[in-house]
């Protein structure tokens, strides 16, 4: 088990292109790190070149107190899963997970001790003599772990091993690689594009984008204080909405109608500029005539057409089309098309509670809250409204249940 | 009613097929059982009565016996050169980036169109200079360097199937590059390996032009080229029957060959080692 330490690490590829650029990233002795941004971000480029497939181009990588720039893959004992497995297809099952055993020449009975064991807690017991060909998506995955967790890595790298099972399965084995990580402890760093396993698994996120890193930190400081408007607007789903505004002493005019800022922080933030970024998440809204009047008087009620409504079940949303001016709308077109999305055109996106009887083209009155609205600078994406006492709370938080869920691991029987 | 008159047509073209590539085997069979004499005389398919004096024949004559000799051990040794050769080749050609990489192929589609003939004077003379006139080594060579391109583009085909993440696996779980490719590349690309050992040996094991050109006796004449060197009982017989049996004796391991291996050959191994 050791730390892994990234300094000033850059990636150039032979066009000059930096894939990853001057990233220094600190995972902790048994953390649970996520690597997090779109397609092409450098994210699998970082995390090859922490197992050693990849050269470093500068910077200092190190693993434990070992520096591993120049240290060959099999001698940096890290243990790996690839997106697609890279299961030995001419081995069973057993040989599959007893490989890096056999390599490192450990004695028969060990070998058969040990994958038993490792086969029992990921339950492939009944599969060991059959070969990968055979296997369904989810038990090559589990093999892939098996392969990974059976001798003792310094730690485990997770190449998005999940992005090749269906939803339901991923649920499953999403669940279950949290639950392994916390019982071995090992630190590990796992590499998705997928919201979900970010908020979920990880001690700490970090995100990056276009081979820089924008920000690091537990899924709640990146959710609910964000950097900038890409961080922003990559956690979460749906996306935060950003509406173009004036700003109008403590008012902001946004398309959607004038807001209040009754936060001074907020107001002093917005000061002095003419034009901002509003960002407000979609639960940030809610249906009018469903919020309560003590409620009602924390945010503010705007009057905005519906153009579509989509009902789930468990909640409703709503999209509200809006008029943003040239310059700004392909600015944040450019913004989603980063975020690997498409926006065609200017809309907010409104979650609204499943009760909520607003229909497709009524002119409806929404409540926002305005206590949580982030407010961006346009130019450079940077968020005015940070609140780095929350942020220092919310690290401590974060700090305070990985120690207890470690603790509880010590403590744990066996 | 369309199903049953597509397979009639099956059938009827199969057939055709079989008997178009079949005929001629079964013609030679026919005619190694057939009595010396026979042949010119009697105008039948079958013999008239079958006979093994052909095959004690053959073997009895130290002209086959050693040519079959020289043709199996030519042959092995050349395949197995080639083959281990063409797998190292074809390894860096499908994984390394070096500088060449396109001209070394290239280079061996070429040797692959060069016309054997026109080299056949050449390698004469210089054979003989040097020393290798009706040896071995004089057939192997030549055996090896045109068999190379044909192995090592089926073998660089073969490696660039198997996929980079199979040895990235390999060399995270702890192994040695040269034991990634032992361990998990070479057992992935056994039917490759097999595929290439099988045309590299027919083509050494059918070679005429080479063998009669470049040797002069019994040392080193493989059996195609000994086949021509074959006489009847007097001069007014003609050995045809001798040299049937002689021919269906050298295809008698093609045939097994391809039985015994064909399996392998198609089986694709790689199946189940990534996303299916």
């Amino acid at each position: 088990m050791a730390a892994i330490t990234m300094s000033n690490i850059v990636k150039k590829y032979g066009d000059g292109f930096p894939a990853v650029n001057d990233v220094s990233l600190d995972v902790q002795d048994g953390e649970f790190m996520i690597l997090v941004g779109p397609s092409g971000c450098g994210k699998s480029t970082l995390l090859r070149m922490i197992v050693g497939l990849e050269d470093i181009t500068s910077g200092e990588m190190r693993i434990g107190d070992k520096v591993v720039n120049t240290v060959a893959p099999r001698q940096r004992n890290l243990s790996m899963v690839f997106q697609n497995y890279a299961l030995y297809p001419h081995l069973t099952v057993f040989e599959n997970i007893a490989f890096p055993l056999r390599l490192a020449k450990t004695p028969d009975e060990e070998v058969r001790r040990r994958v038993t064991e490792t086969a029992g807690l990921l339950e492939l017991t009944e599969h060991l003599e059959r070969k990968p060909a055979n296997l369904s998506g989810g038990q090559r995955q589990r093999v892939a772990m098996g392969r990974a967790i059976v001798r003792q890595a310094d730690a485990f790298l997770f190449d998005e091993p999940l992005s090749n099972l269906d939803a339901k399965l991923r649920g499953q084995m999403r669940t279950e690689i949290a639950r392994l990580q916390r019982r071995l402890g090992v630190t590990t760093v796992y590499v998705t594009h997928d919201q979900t396993e970010a908020m979920t698994l990880g001690d700490r996120v970090a995100v990056l984008r276009k081979g820089v890193l924008q920000q690091v930190g537990s899924p709640r400081e990146l959710y609910e204080q964000p950097v900038n408007l890409f961080v922003a607007g990559f956690i979460g789903s749906p996306s935060m909405n950003f509406l173009p505004a004036s700003v109008e002493g403590t008012q902001l005019v946004t398309p959607l109608g004038r807001l209040d800022l009754r936060d001074p922080a907020k107001a002093a933030a917005a000061a002095g500029r003419e034009v901002v970024l509003v960002g407000i998440r979609p639960e940030a809204f809610e249906d009018a005539s469903l919020v309560g009047a003590d409620k009602r008087a924390t945010g503010q009620t705007v009057r905005a057409r519906v153009d579509v409504t989509e009902w789930l079940g468990n909640e409703q949303f709503a999209y509200v089309p809006y008029e943003a001016p040239a310059d700004l709308a392909a600015q944040l077109r450019e913004l989603s098309r980063e975020l690997d999305g498409d926006q065609l055109r200017t809309q907010a996106v409104v979650a609204l509670d499943a009760a909520s009887l607003i229909a497709a083209g009524d002119e409806a009155e929404l409540w926002v809250d305005t206590g949580r609205l982030h407010i961006f600078d346009p130019a450079t994406g940077e968020n005015l409204t940070r609140d780095e006492e929350r942020v220092a709370e919310l690290g401590r938080h974060a700090e305070r249940v990985r120690l207890s869920q470690r603790g509880a691991r010590q403590d744990a029987p066996g | 009613m369309e199903s049953a008159r597509s397979k009639a047509l099956w059938i009827a073209v199969s057939a055709v097929i079989l008997v178009w590539a079949l005929f001629p085997v079964l013609w030679i069979v026919m005619l190694s059982f057939k009595q010396p004499g026979e042949i010119g005389n009697v105008h039948r398919f079958l013999p008239k009565k079958w006979t093994w004096e052909n095959y004690h024949t053959v073997f009895a004559t130290d002209l086959f016996t050693s040519a079959l000799i020289n043709s199996i051990g030519i042959s092995l040794i050349a395949t197995f050169v080639g083959v281990v050769f063409a797998t190292l080749v074809a390894y860096a050609i499908a994984r390394l980036d070096f500088p060449g990489k396109k001209i070394i192929l290239s280079f061996a589609l070429a040797i692959a169109m060069f016309p054997v003939v026109s080299l056949v004077g050449p390698l004469f003379n210089l054979w003989r200079d040097i020393g290798l006139y009706d040896t071995w080594p004089g057939l192997i060579i030549p055996y090896i360097s045109f068999a190379l391109p044909l192995a090592i583009w089926t073998l660089s085909a073969f490696f660039r199937e198997i996929p980079w993440e199979m040895e990235q696996a390999a060399q995270v779980d702890g192994a040695t590059s040269w034991q990634a490719f032992r361990k998990v590349i070479v057992p992935l690309a056994a039917p490759g390996v097999f595929t290439a050992a099988i045309l590299t040996f027919f083509f050494c094991w059918n070679d005429f032009v080479f063998g009669i050109s470049l040797t002069s006796t019994g040392n080193a004449r493989p059996v195609p080229a000994a086949l021509a060197f074959f006489s009847g009982e007097s001069q007014f017989e003609q050995p045809t029957t001798a040299i049937c049996a002689a021919a269906v004796v050298v295809t008698v391991p093609v045939v097994v060959i391809v039985l015994l291996f064909q399996r392998r050959i198609v089986a694709g191994l790689t199946s189940g080692a990534v996303k299916g």
